[in-house]
């Protein structure tokens, strides 16, 4: 086939005007034809580069020639031979600084769309139930605890089962998937998505343990000594809200942002009251931070009915760490950026109601120990942005409760896991670790990298354990 | 794969109160006094924290009070013996400070006269000499007599109406008592915000040493989301990993006041015709309109 030089496709999507007032999926996802077209794009470069750029390596000019072969399910396998959820990771990938950044079309043009294939071929598994569910190994033996069900739980869980393990997913939430559940919203990973891909881990064994908060249900020490578990991984996610620590902050109507998207994604009040969970609707709502929790925040209250729906961020445009196609969906939307702008305090109405946030504009101006610019008040700029709904989006740190009763696992300054990089064990034998909560919020494709790698050392670890004997 | 939460025993202790005994031997092995769970009764209730009122560990049972207040109460109270609860996860929370203090004073109101049994057992066992006191609009809202009597070394009742004890509140016992030349070296309140409030105010002048075990609004329970915080001596706490116990001569009462507001408006839409008959006299109390 001659390569295809023509331009790179178009996602098909909902029009934003309409888009912004509802919580189906923003993208529609590439019909066969269009798949067809771009996966014809690609070079099938010997030395592939996009490869290098990704976490967990997906083998990326493979699968895209099954797809040109239209084998979509088998496409489909390719990838999950090295990333476990291609459905969710072509959804929320920041493709345009990992695979995408490197692939040769990207030099002279625009590179070709990985992250639509990805999700194609893996759309296309799901919904014509080509899914197939691994034969089980024969057991070893052996149990594994895995403390918390969000994308590095939910591949070491994968990883093990099918290597004939006992595997027990703990789960403080009523609903599994971590932040891919109780975070990213709908319009961008539709739960049924996360749900089937858990479904698939129970049809394959796993036991999966809801409402289970280790730290106070059972301590990982107990799982070891009383429940027989040979080996513990955890992957708790960095779930603790940082707030800004300005005047005002406890007002009515400003949450954490993981307050905010819990009550919408997990609790769904966005279809209050047939569930009985409220979350306030603002009519002016102003979003501080740049990140992907940020987007969502944002784009939710635009959903919420919003009449404006502001970002105030301390940086530069150019340095909004949220993934390209968030900020672009955003501002289609008619999401306001604020940029250079950093919050002071918090201004209450009679009734303890925020209705407005004092800011203040920046500049960029020396790089700071990250490389980027960093933003200095430029003062007597304050001005007042009047709003009846603040979210606070900047940033989360490590959750304390696992840890209140959890000897021998050492943590850093910011109190996040230390590990061993080459598997990930803790400081505390048999003990491992991986995912937000070893490296601080960082994407679900590492979180995965890191529940594969530690899965992989677990396997070795018992199988040795096993020698031994 | 949910698990199940038997509700093993449902009733009506008095009108509003509704007691549940429920199936999870896990949380009855592990819970402290103080402790709490978060309940959702189906699919889509809200999660709502309940405070572990009593437990057998031997038959894997623990106790819950449900004051009936708004949609999701309500739904959790039109479950029937047999009915699983959707959801039941903990136990939360810190254990209550439980030591040797010496005299202990412990005051309950509304679910709290069945939540504080566990602290008053606790106090008991670790040598103190317990005080309890409860409180109710009238007698026949009080509840959970036997079992307070029976592990305290004193036990009073108030009501608002002078229907039995004395006319009045936990606070202007405890006044009295004070006055009487009694000395506590401790005191934990549990109860509506208003009467936590009240409580702590009744001991400051005393400096008597005074845990809260207040009831902020909580979705996760688990410090993730935020929304519990409180401010207390000028620093934010998450009452659910912090707390519940929490210094009540410390915290910021009007702001947890508009806080626990906030869902006021979406309660109304979601449970129309329901007139909550603890609360509004709470309330009323609260705009300074007198006795309930
Ligand atoms: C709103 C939002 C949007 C995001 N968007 C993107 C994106 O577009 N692209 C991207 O790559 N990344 C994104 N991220 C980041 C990404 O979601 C995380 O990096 C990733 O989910 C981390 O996975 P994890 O498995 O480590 O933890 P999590 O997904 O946080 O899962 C941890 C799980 O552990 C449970 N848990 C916690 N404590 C306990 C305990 N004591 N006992 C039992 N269970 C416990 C939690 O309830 C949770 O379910 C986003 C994050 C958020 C919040
Ligand atoms: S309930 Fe979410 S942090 Fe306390």
């Amino acid at each position: 086939m001659m390569p295809n030089l023509s331009g790179r496709v178009k996602m098909p999507e909902q029009p934003p005007e309409i888009r912004a007032r509802n919580f189906q999926e923003v993208p529609f996802g590439l019909t066969e034809e269009l798949a067809l077209r771009e996966a014809s794009r690609c070079l099938n470069c010997k030395n592939p580069l996009c490869r290098t750029g990704c976490p967990v390596a997906v083998k990326i000019p493979e699968f895209i020639q099954l797809i040109k072969q239209e084998r979509y399910a088998a496409a489909a396998r390719k990838i999950k031979e090295t990333n476990a959820l291609p459905a969710v990771c072509g959804r929320v990938c920041p493709q345009e600084v990992q695979c995408e950044s490197k692939c040769v079309l990207g030099i002279k043009g625009e590179p070709v769309a990985i992250g639509y294939l990805e999700r194609f071929c893996a759309d296309y598994e799901r919904e014509m139930g080509l899914t197939e569910i691994p034969e089980p190994a024969p057991p070893t033996g052996k149990k594994v605890a895995v403390i918390g069900s969000g994308p590095s739980g939910l591949t070491v869980a994968g990883d093990l089962i099918k290597l004939g393990h006992e595997v027990h997913i703990f789960e403080a939430l009523h609903k599994p998937g971590g932040v891919l559940t109780y975070g990213i919203p709908e319009f961008r990973l539709p739960k049924k998505i996360v749900q089937a891909e858990v479904d698939n881990l129970i049809k394959q064994g796993v036991r999966l343990e809801l409402d289970s908060v280790i730290g106070m249900v059972r301590t990982v020490d107990e799982l070891i000594e009383e429940d027989g578990f040979d080996a513990v991984y955890i992957g708790v996610g960095a779930g603790l809200p940082t707030f800004m620590n300005i005047p005002g902050e406890n007002l009515n109507n400003i949450y954490s942002a993981n307050e905010y998207l819990t009550r919408a994604n997990l609790m769904k009040a966005y279809m209050f009251p047939e569930y009985a969970t409220p979350v306030e609707r603002g009519k002016h709502v102003v979003v501080i931070g740049g990140g992907n929790v940020a987007m969502d925040s944002v784009r939710t209250a635009l959903r919420l009915g919003a009449e404006t729906s502001t970002i105030v961020y301390r940086r530069a445009r150019e340095q909004l760490p949220a993934r390209a196609e968030e900020v672009h969906h955003a501002e289609q939307e008619g999401v306001l950026f604020n940029l250079l702008t950093n919050p002071v305090r918090f201004i209450g109405d009679e009734n303890g109601c925020v209705k407005g946030m004092e800011c203040i504009k920046m500049e960029l101006g020396e790089p700071d120990s990250s490389g980027r610019r960093k933003p200095v008040p430029i003062s007597g700029s304050e001005f007042i942005i009047e709003c009846d709904m603040v979210i606070v989006s900047i940033g989360t740190g490590a959750n304390p409760v696992i840890f209140s009763s959890l000897e021998g696992v050492e943590r850093n300054r910011w109190g996040y896991i230390i590990v061993n990089e080459e598997t990930n064990e803790t400081t505390k034998r048999n003990v491992y670790a991986g995912g937000d909560i070893v490296t601080g919020s960082a994407t679900v494709i590492q979180a995965m990298g890191a529940g594969r790698i530690a899965a992989k050392a677990i396997h070795e670890k018992l199988q040795a354990m096993d020698r031994k004997k | 794969m949910r698990r199940e939460y038997k509700i093993i025993e449902k009733y009506e202790v008095v009108p509003n109160v509704h007691k549940f005994v429920i199936r999870d031997p896990r949380i009855a092995k592990k819970v402290k006094a103080g402790q709490f769970v978060l309940v959702m009764a189906n699919e889509k209730g809200e999660r709502i924290p309940l405070t572990l009122s009593d437990w057998d560990p031997k038959e894997g049972t623990i106790t819950l009070y449900v004051l009936e207040l708004g949609v999701s109460t309500m739904e959790l109270v039109s479950l029937s013996k047999g009915d699983s609860l959707y959801s039941l996860a903990g136990p939360l929370g810190h254990p209550a400070k439980v030591e040797k203090f010496g005299n202990v004073l412990l005051g309950g109101g509304c679910f709290g006269i069945g939540g504080i049994y566990p602290l008053a057992k606790a106090m008991k066992e670790a040598g103190n000499s317990v005080t309890v006191i409860i409180e109710a609009r009238s007698n026949y809202l009080l509840y959970n007599r036997e079992k307070l009597e029976g592990v305290a070394n004193e036990f009073f009742t108030t009501t608002s109406d002078g229907s039995e004890g004395m006319r009045g509140h936990v606070q202007d016992k405890l006044q009295e008592l004070v006055k009487d030349g009694r000395k506590f070296d401790h005191a934990y309140f549990m109860g509506c915000t208003f009467m936590l409030m009240q409580c702590a105010r009744a001991t400051m002048p005393h400096k008597i040493p005074t845990g809260v075990a207040l009831n902020a609004i909580m979705l996760d329970g688990t410090g993730m989301c935020g929304c519990c915080r409180v401010t207390v001596g000028g620093h934010t706490k998450f009452v659910c990993v912090d707390g519940p116990e929490i210094d009540g001569h410390l915290v910021d009462w009007d702001e947890l006041f508009i806080r626990k507001h906030i869902y006021r408006e979406e309660e109304a839409v979601s449970y129309q015709s329901h007139a909550c008959r603890s609360l509004t006299g709470y309330e009323r109390e609260a705009k300074g309109g007198g006795e309930a």
